[in-house]
């Protein structure tokens, strides 16, 4: 069978030290994005347990499948959960969600929490999207853009690439990043027509890593003019999964110049986190 | 009086050699990774299948993405230019002047004397010329030849919402998985990027008659999707590719 | 919140901003916009303010096309002359 280099490792944890049971409020967020889905739950407002998986070709299935990857080996069922919220483009097809609310306001809030009240922009890079997020110190939108129209700088992007280099996708940024002297950037956006570039530019003799080095530049450049578009204030964190790409991060924060908030927590689960808050937050509600 | 014209485009370089009005040689061969040597070889190709010496080549004219590459050029014009001209004279009643080659498409109004009035491109984009149809047919597994009669034989409209040639291509594969006919999606293909030209064909205005050349012009299914949306004749040229290095060699005879 | 609806492609930037702390929620722009770019909805803040419809939001360069023929002007717009709240912004 043939290797699929575009393939990323799925994953689930839970925290072996809360017992939920004694938990006041389980709340929990499932965000469906088009390429991956993430399920957060958390007890009293403390990460409890997460997943990360590919979102199949049914969303409904995805989100179920989700989170029962987050609980399993928790002991806990979908019932022991007191509000779901659905998040991501496959947001309305989360069966069991109580609400749904868009990923900008999941993305600001999660994004508040994991990188604490100083982050005031959030570049998230998901796989079919990119989307930069201006916060407050609460975690509330004050502004946002959102580009799913385009593939260039997003994973799909990165994906094409890594199937015509033959190279896994978790290995491209790092692997960018070895060339000695950066090459100037291919001269397309648009992911189809560098593709035929770096096909041309691989015939001509470049290695592997250079073509990488100039299509990773090429992709950090324009995400930087669409976050100028918006503007960057300080802090910035950047989540979702390019944001594990260092080729893409380093460049882009060489770019502008600017350094950017780390987190202990996966930055590919700010989504479903912020939704996991939304629902604790909406549960207490209803209780008064 | 003969010249020659060429069209570097980004994927094919064209050459015609025209003698008093008439096309004598023609020749299509891909870009390559030099289009200087390209464009030399051609044209050397195209003297001999004409038997024509280099000497008695009045001027050579380029044209086309690539047009400053051609050193054995004797001068250049930009490809609206070009296109409008070689229409205009296959077609004296030409005001809508529509191009889609394979990274490019464009859209020109001229007025009855065959000048430019206004026009728009479409371009660095794969979503709005020739590259998209062509990801699509690769992701339907159907020859490009074939994938545009395959769109005739649809029955339904199946809308295709991703307006990006590798996010489309995601949504013909989950449009596969969820049994739609190949006809239903092929002609959803041709529709969206049916729509994408005649928005810019609006945007400069259309008037009969409308004129369609380039690569993509090959395609039945793109001539029918182009004919629904703007519901008139669309009038297409035999070898629709030619004409762009047409245009050039016109003009070279014109100096 | 400036919400900015569109994107940005090979071939430039077309972003619809429209600021929600101006709007309120009138519905003029829904009606002026020939083409359906617009609607009302109730944001993530409960808020109802107008916004660009998920439908159209990738094909703007080429919805808008037939409303900025050469020559127009910003302030011509259909949906920017209809808001009273000066709330919507194109960025092209």
């Amino acid at each position: 069978m043939a290797k699929e280099f575009w393939r990323w490792r799925e994953y689930n944890w839970h925290e072996p030290e809360i017992d939920w049971k004694e938990a006041g409020v389980i709340s929990a967020g499932v965000d469906v994005g088009s390429v991956s889905s993430q399920a957060v739950v958390m007890a009293d407002g403390k990460l409890f347990a997460f997943s990360n998986m590919r979102t199949g070709s049914n969303s409904p299935e995805s989100a179920q499948n989700s989170m029962n990857w987050a609980l399993d080996g928790t002991g806990m069922k979908l019932e022991d959960i007191q509000y779901v919220v659905g998040t991501g483009y496959g947001r309305v097809n989360v069966p069991f969600a109580n609400r749904t609310i868009t990923e900008i306001a999941c993305h600001a809030r999660g994004g508040n929490f994991m990188y604490g009240n100083t982050v005031r922009t959030i570049l998230d890079m998901g796989g079919q999207d990119c989307k930069a997020i201006h916060c407050d110190e609460r975690g509330k939108v004050t502004a946002f853009l959102m580009n799913d129209k385009c593939a260039a700088g997003t994973g799909r992007g990165m994906e094409v690439f890594a199937d015509l280099l033959s190279i896994p996708i978790e290995e491209v940024g790092d692997l960018s990043l070895t060339v000695e002297e950066e090459p100037p950037p291919v001269s397309s956006t648009c992911v189809v027509f560098a593709k035929s570039e770096a096909s041309g530019l691989l015939r001509e003799g470049w290695p592997k890593n250079k073509v990488l080095a100039a299509y990773c530049s090429a992709m950090a450049h324009r995400v930087v003019t669409l976050l100028e578009r918006i503007g960057v204030e300080k802090e910035f964190a950047i989540t979702g999964g390019i944001g594990k790409n260092a080729g893409v991060v380093n460049r882009l924060k060489d770019e502008l110049k600017i350094e950017t908030l780390t987190t202990d927590y996966d930055s590919q689960i700010a989504g479903a986190l912020g939704g996991a808050l939304f629902a604790k937050a909406a549960y207490e509600k209803s209780k008064k | 009086m003969i010249t020659a014209g060429i069209d570097l485009g980004a994927k094919t370089i064209k050459g015609v050699i025209l003698k008093d009005g008439k096309i004598v040689s023609k020749l299509q061969v891909p870009a390559g990774l030099d289009t200087t040597e390209t464009a030399k070889e051609m044209f050397e190709n195209l003297l001999s299948q004409a038997s024509i010496n280099k000497g008695d080549i009045h001027a050579i004219c380029s044209t086309g993405a690539g047009r400053k590459e051609a050193t054995i050029a004797t001068e250049s014009v930009t490809e609206v230019t070009a296109d409008a001209k070689g229409a205009f004279h296959l077609y004296p009643n030409a005001r809508s002047v529509i191009d889609v080659g394979a990274e490019e498409g464009r859209s020109i109004r001229c007025n009855e004397k065959g000048k430019i009035i206004d026009f728009a491109v479409n371009e660095k984009c794969a979503a709005g010329a020739g590259a998209f149809v062509e990801a699509m047919s690769r992701a339907l597994e159907v020859g490009i030849e074939d994938f545009g009669k395959l769109s005739l034989k649809s029955t339904k409209e199946v809308p295709m919402n991703a307006q990006c040639a590798v996010f489309a291509e995601s949504e013909v594969v989950s449009l596969i998985h969820s049994n739609t006919p190949t006809e239903d999606i092929s002609r959803a293909v041709h529709d969206a990027i049916a729509s994408r030209i005649t928005s810019m064909v609006r945007k400069v205005g259309f008037e009969n008659d409308v004129v369609l050349i380039g690569g993509v012009a090959r395609n039945p299914g793109f001539v029918d999707a182009l004919h629904r949306d703007l519901k008139t004749e669309i009038n297409v040229p035999e070898d629709p590719d030619f004409i762009g290095a047409l245009g050039a060699a016109l003009i070279a005879s014109e100096k | 919140m400036k919400a900015m609806y569109g994107y940005k492609d090979g071939s430039g930037d077309y972003f619809i901003t429209i600021d929600t702390d101006k709007c309120d929620g009138c519905g003029d722009c829904v009606q002026a916009c020939p083409y359906g770019v617009f609607e009302v909805i109730v944001d993530d803040y409960d808020d109802e303010v107008g916004a660009v419809t998920s439908d159209q939001k990738n094909k703007l360069k080429y919805t808008c096309n037939p409303c900025k023929p050469e020559g127009s002007r910003h302030a011509d717009f259909p949906c920017v002359k209809s808001c009273s709240q000066d709330a919507i912004t194109h960025s092209w």
